[in-house]
C-alpha cells in the first residue's frame, strides 16, 4: 500500500526519584533493553546509529536552515551527549563509569534492534522508531512491539535494587505545558509538488482527530482548563507549515530528511498525531493517511481549503460532540465528520478506479481500511458510545465519564487526572487501556502472537528485512546502523563495509533471505552480497 | 439532516401510540443492568489499579521537552 513508520516519545518518570535526571533515565531503559538483547542474542546486538545521512535542516520547501539558526532540538543528526553535569550532580560521577559504559565514556544512547526498529534517547524520553513497513495492519504490529520493548526495559530496570523503577506511558503530554510527539513517516515520490501535499493534507489533519485522537483531559497546553478534549497533541499546534518539531509546531511538517534516494523520494515527516495504544485508532491514522497521500499524487484530493485551520484544529479537539462548525474559505460551514467523509467518498472512488480495493486483486488492505473508515465515520455521526470500543478518544472518554457518574466527580478532579495519564502507562497490570482490552472492550486488528513476534523479527517486505536480520544474525560484526545503511566491521576485511541501503523496497527477504540462511558467519556472508574475494584458505582448513 | 427532521413526527407518534397499551418491557431493563454492572466491575478493578495518592501522582508528572 505504502511504506512508512512510525516513532513514538514515551513520557517518563520515576515516582520514587522526583526530579531524576530525563536524559539518564532515559539512557537507563535504552541499556536495559540492551542487556536483555545481549542475553538473548549471546553474540552482542547493540548496533549503534550511523548519522552520516541525517538531514534535519533540509526543508521541503527548497532551502536549507543555516546550524546557528536553528533550535538546538532540531540538531538530531548528532549523537546526543549526556549533561555530564546535570547527570553528576543527581547521581554522582562514579555511577557514569559503572553502569553500561562503552569505551568513549557515555552511556549507551542508541540501538538497532533485530526487528528493523531503532530505540534511542531523544532528548529526555526514550523513543522506539518502528521498522518500515508496506500496510497499516504492518504499522499496528510493529509499532505496538514497541510498547512491548519498552514494557521488558521497565521490567528489567525496576528488577534491579540499585535503581529506582522507571514508569513509560505512551502519551503525549504531561499537562504543564509539555508535549512530545509520535510522529508518523510516508514515503512519497519526489516528483509531487510540497504545495500540493500541504493543500491536500492539511484539511484533512485538522480533522482526522475525531477517528484518531487518544483523548485528554484538559484544555490548554497546561492543561488548566477544566473539560475533556480529543486530541493530546491539538493545543500545542501554532503555525500551518515549518520546519520545528518541538516549537511553533506546524500542522505540516517539513523536514526534507530522505533516508532514500533524495531525488526519487521524499519522506512525508507528520508530527500531528496522538500517540495510539487503540488498536483500530492507530490502524486508521495510518490508513486514511495513505489513502488521502494517494488522492493527493493522482490530483484528486477534495477541494477544500479552511479558514484559519491551526483554530479549527483546536475547536475541532475541544468538541467531543462532533457538532462544532468551522469555516471554509467558500464560506461553507462544516463538521469535522462532514470533511472526513468528502476525503473517504474520494478515497473510495479513487481506489475503485484504480482496482487497488478489489476484492480479488486488490492490494489487500485498501478495501479494509475504507470500511472500516466508513464504518467508524458512520458510528461517530449517528452512534459515538457505539464506537467506544475502537475509537480511543471515545474509549478513555467513557470511562471516566463511568466515574463521573459513579461518584460525581467534576472535570478537574485529581483522580481523572490519573486515569487520563495511567491510560497509557506500558504495563498492562497497571495500564487501564489493558485492562479494557482483557475485558474485550477494545477491539484489536493484529493479535498478541503477532505482536510478539514483531518485537524480534524484522518485516519481510522491506529493507527493514535486510538490517533486522543483520542486526539478529551478525550483531558483533555490526558497528552501525541507519535507515538506509549498515555498516560491518568483520575480521579478516581491511576497512569498515557500509552497505547502503537507499531503496525501501529492496533487502527484502525475498531477496536477500536466501543469503542469510547460507552463511553462518559475517565474513561470508558480506563477500557474497559484496562480491569480494573468497577468504583464503586458513591452515585450520576451515570449510 | 434533512432527511431526520422529516422523519422526526412520525416517531413521535410511534411512541405515543405505543405509550398508552402496552406494558414496559422487561428486556431492556434487564440489558440495561447488565451494562450498569459491568462498569461498576470495571471501575472496581481500575480503583484497585490506580496509584495511590492521585494528586500528588500526577502533580509529579513533569516531563522535560519533547519533539
Amino acid at each position: 500500500m505504502r511504506v512508512m513508520g512510525s516513532e513514538t516519545e514515551y513520557g517518563i518518570h520515576a515516582p520514587s526519584a522526583p526530579g531524576a535526571n530525563a536524559t539518564m533515565m532515559s539512557a537507563r531503559i535504552i541499556q536495559a533493553y540492551a542487556n536483555l538483547t545481549r542475553q538473548r542474542a549471546a553474540g552482542g546486538a547493540e548496533t549503534r546509529w550511523d548519522y552520516t545521512d541525517e538531514e534535519p535542516l533540509h526543508d521541503a520547501r527548497g532551502w536549507t536552515v543555516e546550524r546557528s539558526a536553528a533550535d538546538p532540538s532540531q540538531l538530531t543528526d548528532r549523537p546526543p551527549v549526556l549533561d555530564a553535569e546535570a547527570v553528576a550532580l543527581a547521581y554522582g560521577r562514579q555511577e557514569l563509569e559503572a553502569d553500561g559504559s562503552d569505551e568513549s565514556g557515555s552511556l549507551l544512547m542508541n540501538m538497532v534492534l533485530g526487528n528493523g526498529a531503532r530505540l534511542y534517547v531523544d532528548h529526555a524520553h526514550p523513543e522506539y522508531s518502528s521498522p518500515e513497513v508496506t500496510n497499516p495492519r504492518d504499522i499496528v504490529a510493529w509499532d505496538a512491539a514497541g510498547d512491548l520493548v519498552a514494557l521488558a526495559a521497565v521490567r528489567r530496570v525496576a528488577a534491579d535494587p540499585d535503581l529506582p523503577a522507571i514508569n513509560l506511558y505512551k502519551n503525549n503530554t504531561d499537562n504543564k505545558s509539555v508535549s512530545y510527539g509520535s510522529h508518523e513517516n510516508y514515503l512519497m515520490p519526489r516528483s509531487v509538488p510540497f504545495g500540493e501535499i500541504v493543500r491536500g493534507l492539511t484539511p484533512f489533519f485538522v480533522t482526522r482527530q475525531v477517528i484518531c485522537g487518544a483523548g485528554r483531559l484538559g484544555k490548554g497546553q497546561d492543561g488548566s482548563k477544566a473539560g475533556f478534549q480529543i486530541s493530546q497533541r491539538a493545543d500545542f499546534f501554532e503555525a500551518e507549515v515549518g520546519l520545528e518539531t518541538t516549537i511553533r509546531r506546524p500542522i505540516i511538517n517539513t523536514r526534507d530528511e530522505p533516508h532514500a534516494t533524495a531525488d526519487k523520494y521524499r519522506r512525508l515527516h507528520v508530527i500531528i498525531g496522538d500517540a495510539n495504544l487503540s488498536q483500530v485508532s492507530n490502524y486508521l491514522k495510518f490508513g486514511t493517511t495513505a489513502l488521502v497521500l494517494s488522492l493527493i499524487e493522482a490530483g484528486q484530493a477534495p477541494k477544500i481549503e479552511v479558514h484559519e485551520p491551526v483554530a479549527g484544529l483546536q475547536a475541532i479537539s475541544h468538541d467531543t460532540s462532533l457538532t462544532a462548525t468551522i469555516r471554509l474559505l467558500d464560506g461553507r460551514r462544516v463538521t469535522a465528520l462532514d470533511i472526513q467523509w468528502m476525503y473517504y467518498e474520494a478515497a473510495a472512488k479513487l481506489a475503485q478506479e484504480t482496482g487497488v480495493s478489489d476484492a480479488f486483486s486488490g492490494d489487500g488492505h485498501t478495501r479494509d481500511v475504507l470500511e472500516r473508515w466508513e464504518s467508524t465515520l458512520g458510528l461517530l455521526g449517528n452512534n459515538p458510545a457505539g464506537a467506544a470500543s475502537s475509537v480511543e478518544w471515545l474509549a478513555k472518554m467513557s470511562l471516566l465519564e463511568g466515574y463521573r457518574n459513579r461518584d460525581g466527580l467534576e472535570w478537574n478532579d485529581a483522580r481523572l487526572g490519573l486515569v487520563d495519564l495511567q491510560w497509557s502507562d506500558v504495563r498492562p497490570e497497571k495500564g487501564l487501556y489493558y485492562r479494557l482490552l482483557s475485558r474485550d472492550r477494545m477491539q484489536t486488528i493484529v493479535d498478541d502472537a503477532a505482536i510478539s513476534r514483531a518485537v524480534v523479527e524484522p518485516p519481510s517486505d522491506t529493507r527493514a528485512y535486510f538490517r533486522g536480520k543483520c542486526v539478529s544474525s551478525f550483531g558483533k560484526d555490526v558497528v552501525g546502523a541507519s535507515w538506509d545503511s549498515v555498516i560491518f566491521d568483520v575480521p579478516g576485511i581491511g576497512k569498515l563495509q557500509r552497505v547502503p541501503t537507499r531503496e525501501p523496497l529492496r533487502g527484502t527477504e525475498a531477496l536477500t533471505g536466501q543469503l542469510f540462511r547460507k552463511h553462518a558467519t559475517a565474513g561470508a556472508f558480506l563477500r557474497e552480497l559484496l562480491g569480494l574475494d573468497p577468504a583464503p584458505p586458513t591452515r585450520t582448513g576451515s570449510p | 439532516m434533512a432527511t431526520q427532521e422529516q422523519q422526526q413526527p412520525q416517531s413521535r407518534d410511534a411512541e405515543t401510540e405505543a405509550d398508552v397499551p402496552e406494558a414496559p418491557p422487561a428486556a431492556p431493563e434487564a440489558q440495561a443492568s447488565v451494562a450498569t454492572q459491568g462498569v461498576d466491575d470495571l471501575l472496581d478493578e481500575i480503583d484497585g489499579v490506580l496509584e495511590s495518592n492521585a494528586e500528588e501522582f500526577v502533580r509529579a508528572f513533569v516531563q522535560k521537552g519533547g519533539q
